[in-house]
Parts: C-alpha cells; sequence; structure tokens
C-alpha cells in the first residue's frame, strides 16, 4: 500500500479523480455538496449562463438557514431581501432538481446539523458547502471543508474540484484518564487550541483531532470542536471514526443498512492514521489543566480561562497582537485587568451549527432549570434544525427556558450572524454559543463573547460571565 | 475571467492584521442575488468613521490594498472579493491571507499577493510618507514596485497561470469529463444520495 499516511490523506486518495501533473491541482471528487440561500445565487446564475446542468442533484442537498427568522416562521418572510434570497433558492433547487428543505420543512435547519443528523455524512466521504463551517463534518472522518461561491458553481457542474494538497496538523488531546473536569467541554477545548495556534496557526492545515479526551467524546461534542477548526485558520477538523461514530450513524434515514452496513463499517475502519505516518505539524493540549473559557476580543484565537482577567495589550510582544488588542478592547468596551466573572452581559444566545444540537440543549437546559435569567438579560434558545427543536419539545426543554424567562425559538442561524432580525443593537454586550465574535458578526456594535452552552446558561442566571460552579453558592 | 498579467493603481495602506471576511463585507450585505453591487458594503462599518483610510483622498480612489497579516480570515463569502473588486481594487498585498479568501480571489480574478511582512512595512511607510503613490504588480516578474522599491511576491505557479491566461476553471475540469464519468464507475453502491 506503499508509504503509510494520515487520515486526511487516505481520503483524499479515495476520491483522486486525476493527479495534477507539475503545479496542477488534484481533482477531487465530491460525494455530498450541502447548498444555502446565501452563497448559491451566483452560482446557478452562472450554470444558466453557461447552460450548464447540475451534474448530481442527487448528491446535492439545499436548506434554507441562514436568513430564515426564528419566529412567526409560519408568515412570509418581512425583510423583502432575506425573502428575494430564499425564493431565489427555491426557484433554482426547482430549475436544477436539486431537493430542499424549506423553511416548516421537518427537515430543515442549519446545512451543517442537517447532513450529520440524517447520517447523510459518512467517513470517508468528501463533503463540501459555501460555508467555512463546512469543516463540521470531519467529526465522521469525513474530509469536509468550506468553498467560496466560484467553486460551488464548479462542484454543482463538475461534482469535483481542483485541489492543492493541504498539509497534515495533528492537535492532540490528552489527559490522565481521558476525561474533562466537571463544567469542562468540547467548546473549552477549540477555544483554547485557538488561543495557543492563533486564528492563522492552521492555515493551509487539516487538522486530525486525536487524544484520549476526544475519544471520549460524544459525536456532537466532536463536531463542535471540528466545526471551529476555520477559527484557527484550518481548512478542515477530522476525527477518525470509531464505536462512537458507528453507534451515532447506525439506523440514521441516509446511513447504510443491512450487509450494505457491514461493508461500510470494514471499510470505515480503515479509516485510521497509520501507526508510523507524520503529521506536518503537531500540537499538544492538556486536557486536564482546561478550564471554561472566554473570549475577551474580537477574533476566535482571543481568549483567556474564565476565572482570568481581561488581558493587558501593554504587556502583548507581538506588534501586530497588541495593536489588535488595543482595537479589540476598544470596540469590547472593556478594561484591561477587569476579571472575566465581573463583565455583564445583555443577551445569552444558545444555538448555531457549533452549539445548536440536542447535547447543547440538554446541558443549558440543565443547568437553568428551576432557576431564573437574571433580570435585565435577553436568552435566546434556537436549535440548530427543526428535528432538535422537536426532539427538545418531546424532553420538556422548551419548558424549562420558557420557565426560566427564556426565548425558545424555531430552526435557524439566527444571531450566529444576525443576517435575520435576532441581532444585537449597537453597544450591547452577548455571550454566544456560537464561533465568531468579529466585530460586528452578531449585529453592528455588538459585542461578543464566545462561551460553551453550560457557561451560557450559567451567564444568563448571574448576569454576568459565569460557569456553572458560580451558582451552586446559592448566589442565583 | 479578463487575463491579468500587471496592474498599476494607487496603494492603500490598511494597517490591520487579521481582517477577516465579516470586516470586509458584513452579513447583511449578503443578500443579494446578484454578483456585482457590493461596493457599499466593503468595509462598511469602518467607512463609518471619517479617518478611515479610504474616506481619505487620495486613497479612495485606490486600487492595490496593502494590508496586514491574516488577510480575509473567517467565513467563506466570495462577496468579499466581489466587494473589493466592485469598489475598484485589483490586487490585495499581505503577509498571508485565509486559504478561502485567497482561492475565491483567483477564481475572481483578484490577484492575492504574498509580500513578507518586512516589505509590507516598507510598502506602508512609502505610501503613508507620500499619499497617492502608484504600486505596480507584476504578475509575469512577481515582483510589487513603488517609486525605487521592487519586492517580490509569492503566488503558486498555478494560480499564476491561470490568471495571466484569464482561464475559467469550469472549463478546464471539463476537459476530463472521461476521468470524471470513470471515476463515477468506481465509487461504492452504498455511499448515501440526497434524493
Ligand atoms: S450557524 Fe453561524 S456559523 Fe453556522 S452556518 Fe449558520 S451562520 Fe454559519
Amino acid at each position: 500500500m506503499g508509504a503509510s499516511r494520515t487520515l486526511a490523506e487516505k481520503v483524499w486518495d479515495l476520491h483522486l479523480v486525476r493527479r495534477g501533473k507539475g503545479s496542477e491541482p488534484d481533482l477531487l471528487y465530491i460525494d455530498l455538496h450541502l447548498v444555502h440561500e446565501v452563497t448559491s445565487p451566483q452560482a446557478f446564475d452562472g450554470l444558466r449562463l453557461a447552460g450548464r446542468p447540475v451534474r448530481r442533484p442527487d448528491l446535492t442537498l439545499a436548506t434554507e438557514d441562514h436568513n430564515v427568522p426564528t419566529t412567526d416562521v409560519e408568515l412570509p418572510i418581512a425583510d423583502p431581501v432575506s425573502r428575494t434570497q430564499v425564493e431565489t433558492l427555491r426557484k433554482n433547487c426547482a430549475e436544477f432538481g436539486v431537493p430542499l428543505y424549506p423553511m416548516n420543512h421537518a427537515e430543515q435547519g442549519i446545512v451543517h446539523v442537517v447532513g450529520p443528523q440524517l447520517g447523510l455524512t459518512q467517513p470517508g466521504t468528501t463533503v463540501v458547502c459555501g460555508d467555512s463551517h463546512t469543516s463540521t463534518h470531519g467529526a465522521f472522518g469525513a474530509l469536509a471543508f468550506g468553498i467560496g461561491t466560484s467553486e460551488v458553481e464548479h462542484v454543482l457542474a463538475t461534482q469535483t474540484l481542483p485541489l492543492k494538497r493541504f498539509r497534515t496538523m495533528a492537535v492532540n488531546v490528552n489527559s490522565a484518564d481521558g476525561t474533562l473536569r466537571p463544567g469542562v467541554t468540547s467548546k473549552d477545548v477549540v477555544l483554547a487550541m485557538i488561543a495557543q495556534i492563533s486564528t492563522g496557526g492552521g492555515q493551509g492545515y487539516v487538522i486530525e483531532y486525536r487524544g484520549n479526551v476526544i475519544e471520549n467524546l460524544s459525536m456532537e461534542a466532536r463536531m463542535t470542536i471540528c466545526n471551529m477548526s476555520i477559527e484557527a485558520g484550518a481548512r478542515a477538523g477530522m476525527i477518525a471514526p470509531d464505536e462512537t461514530t458507528f453507534a451515532y450513524l447506525k439506523g440514521r434515514d441516509r446511513a447504510p443498512s443491512g450487509a450494505a452496513w457491514d461493508e461500510a463499517v470494514a471499510a470505515w475502519r480503515e479509516l485510521r492514521t497509520d501507526a508510523d505516518a507524520t503529521f506536518d505539524a503537531e500540537v499538544h493540549i492538556d486536557g486536564d489543566a482546561l478550564t471554561p473559557f472566554v473570549t475577551w476580543g474580537t477574533n476566535p484565537g482571543q481568549g483567556v480561562p474564565l476565572g482570568e482577567r481581561v488581558p493587558d495589550p501593554a504587556r502583548i510582544v507581538d506588534e501586530h497582537e497588541r495593536v489588535a488588542a488595543e482595537k479589540a478592547l476598544a470596540y469590547m468596551g472593556l478594561e484591561a485587568g477587569t476579571p472575566l466573572r465581573e463583565v455583564a452581559v445583555d443577551t445569552v444566545f444558545v444555538g448555531s451549527c457549533t452549539n445548536g444540537r440536542i447535547e447543547d440543549l440538554r446541558a443549558a437546559a440543565g443547568v437553568i432549570k428551576g432557576r431564573k435569567v437574571a433580570d435585565g438579560v435577553r436568552m435566546l434558545v434556537v436549535p440548530g434544525s427543526m428535528r432538535v427543536r422537536f426532539q427538545a419539545e418531546e424532553e420538556g426543554l422548551d419548558a424549562v427556558f420558557r420557565d426560566a424567562g427564556a426565548e425558545w425559538r424555531s430552526a435557524g442561524c439566527s444571531m450566529c450572524l444576525g443576517m435575520n432580525p435576532d441581532q444585537l443593537a449597537p453597544g450591547e454586550r452577548s455571550a454566544s454559543t456560537s464561533n465568531r465574535n468579529f466585530e460586528g458578526r452578531q449585529g453592528k456594535g455588538g459585542r461578543t463573547h464566545l462561551v460553551s452552552p453550560l457557561v451560557a446558561a450559567a451567564t444568563a442566571v448571574r448576569g454576568t460571565l459565569s460557569s456553572p460552579e458560580d451558582l451552586a453558592d446559592g448566589s442565583a | 475571467m479578463d487575463p491579468f498579467s500587471t496592474h498599476t493603481g494607487i496603494g492603500v495602506p490598511l494597517r490591520r492584521s487579521n481582517v477577516d471576511t465579516d470586516q470586509i463585507i458584513p452579513a447583511v450585505y449578503l443578500k443579494r442575488v446578484t454578483r456585482t453591487g457590493f461596493d457599499d458594503g466593503l468595509f462598511h462599518a469602518w467607512r463609518q468613521q471619517p479617518d478611515f483610510i479610504l474616506n481619505i483622498e487620495p486613497f479612495s480612489r485606490g486600487s492595490v490594498l496593502v494590508a496586514g497579516p491574516d488577510f480575509g480570515t473567517g467565513s467563506s463569502r466570495e462577496h468579499a472579493v466581489w466587494a473589493l473588486m466592485d469598489y475598484g481594487f485589483r490586487a490585495v498585498i499581505a503577509s498571508r491571507f485565509g486559504d478561502i479568501f485567497r482561492g475565491n480571489s483567483a477564481k475572481a480574478g483578484l490577484l492575492a499577493a504574498e509580500v513578507a511582512q518586512p516589505d509590507v512595512e516598507l510598502l506602508w511607510k512609502l505610501l503613508e510618507n507620500d499619499p497617492g503613490t502608484e504600486v505596480t504588480v507584476d504578475l509575469t516578474e512577481k515582483t510589487v514596485h513603488a517609486r525605487d522599491l521592487t519586492v517580490p511576491f509569492l503566488i503558486d505557479d498555478y494560480t499564476r497561470w491561470r490568471l495571466l491566461e484569464g482561464l475559467d476553471d469550469i472549463g478546464l475540469t471539463l476537459r476530463h469529463a472521461d476521468d470524471i464519468a470513470t471515476f463515477e464507475t468506481t465509487r461504492p453502491r452504498r455511499l448515501p444520495t440526497t434524493s
């Protein structure tokens, strides 16, 4: 079988339509192309102009997520521009024969929640979408990455992409017994990782997450980590499939069944980095040292443990980072030296493709159950898909959130990017389970602290950035 | 796509690192279904500030952006490239780019030229000391000149060739339609479909 290879290299090789000659890129086959309303209209237009069909509508799936309102979902979308975009997707899908889950459909939701829950995202496949958080699907051992609109058109037309080989990076997360401390989640792992390697540290790499902590995580927790690989600059994040992966997939709508299941599992078991394969870079994270993590700045690498203080830019040696930190603190309205636990928020957002799955909602509900959202704080809980919403409602989580004074919404991207009416007002501050704290991401002038669902819920109760352990003393 | 060989225009020093694509164009501007008309969204929040570089003459007429490291990180939105081009930019110079942004630029015909950070600093000084200085980005030679300064830039050979020839990727790939069809016959039947 030749030289030893990493997981990413194996999946790459399985999809090689044509190896590039000289400086030419390789041509890779794409198994699953997910489409949404924002990054696809110009791609469909391109096809129309060139008179090209969609090569494989049966490997393409569209859903409406970025623009959709999360209240009054039975009514037409109030914002005419959003409505046009959603209607354009519907027209394009009808014209080109692409299956679509529109608003109010039982399978509608955020693309990166929909693919896995249907069992469409499978080990060893290639998955692309005109959305950078496509890296989420790597949790199954898929090679999954975000693409731009020109590439969306390319995949629609050819079901392939010309790509340069990525470099490989191992991120090893280990602890003495393979667990994390109570209150520490996979969100904290990935935020700590980004702070360690910086937002550019993963550029040009596919990350493979390894180690006993990763092996013990649930599929949903793994998705949270892979989701944020892009925030470290990496194109993709992957985790080798194992029994946890197979158990999650078994019985899902689009997962193989019968003899095909056995054949699939046998093939999936091969998808591991060879023992003597080498990575182009290796990073180690001490799982025992991790505590709940929050961001203080305007990129996801600007984060520290919740127990610390807002850092002092004057102590940052690198000039670019110092200037960036000064600008970030000015934008965030924070003083260096302030304990993060004293930072008061106006809004708490639980949702997004990072933390909008059922386990995330259960975790947040577990903290908030029997407690109240603090006065003056608004808490929005937005399930990542309609399935997640129905599941949560079946478990009574909606009632837990409502009783606490939170708003229970319908599925979509919502305040993760504020394309729909769910936005922060200028100067408003949020604790958010989403993935980007960029300036204005959640609304113009809005200030975002990225946190785990546990920290989000505890913060809602106390009104300042908090972890569940802060609630134990009865201060709630 | 029009071929790109060399471009000369006013250089704009943007002394910011980690300019993510949400800063280049915020999400609310992504609702258009066309490929053009995004210039009003470019750097929208920063353009509200009178002292932002693009609000200052002659930088407002610039076409070569010289930015800090990690330009174009974050969201995959190709609208960021379209907004820069709609505004009039033909080239962006930085020491590091977000991967997806770099790919999107190559597809849309915006030159993303990777210049070492010390050379970026030299360009910044030159452009700040003498606003309106023209910068020439020469893709054939892989160099950037301004006044008596000439510095090299990096770009991968394939992207350079495609930009020089103005070639469309889909057309190039479809030359291998037979290879794609052959590959499809080898895919395991157990792989999922969406329909
Ligand atoms: S939830 Fe946020 S990050 Fe995820 S796809 Fe939607 S907008 Fe993008």
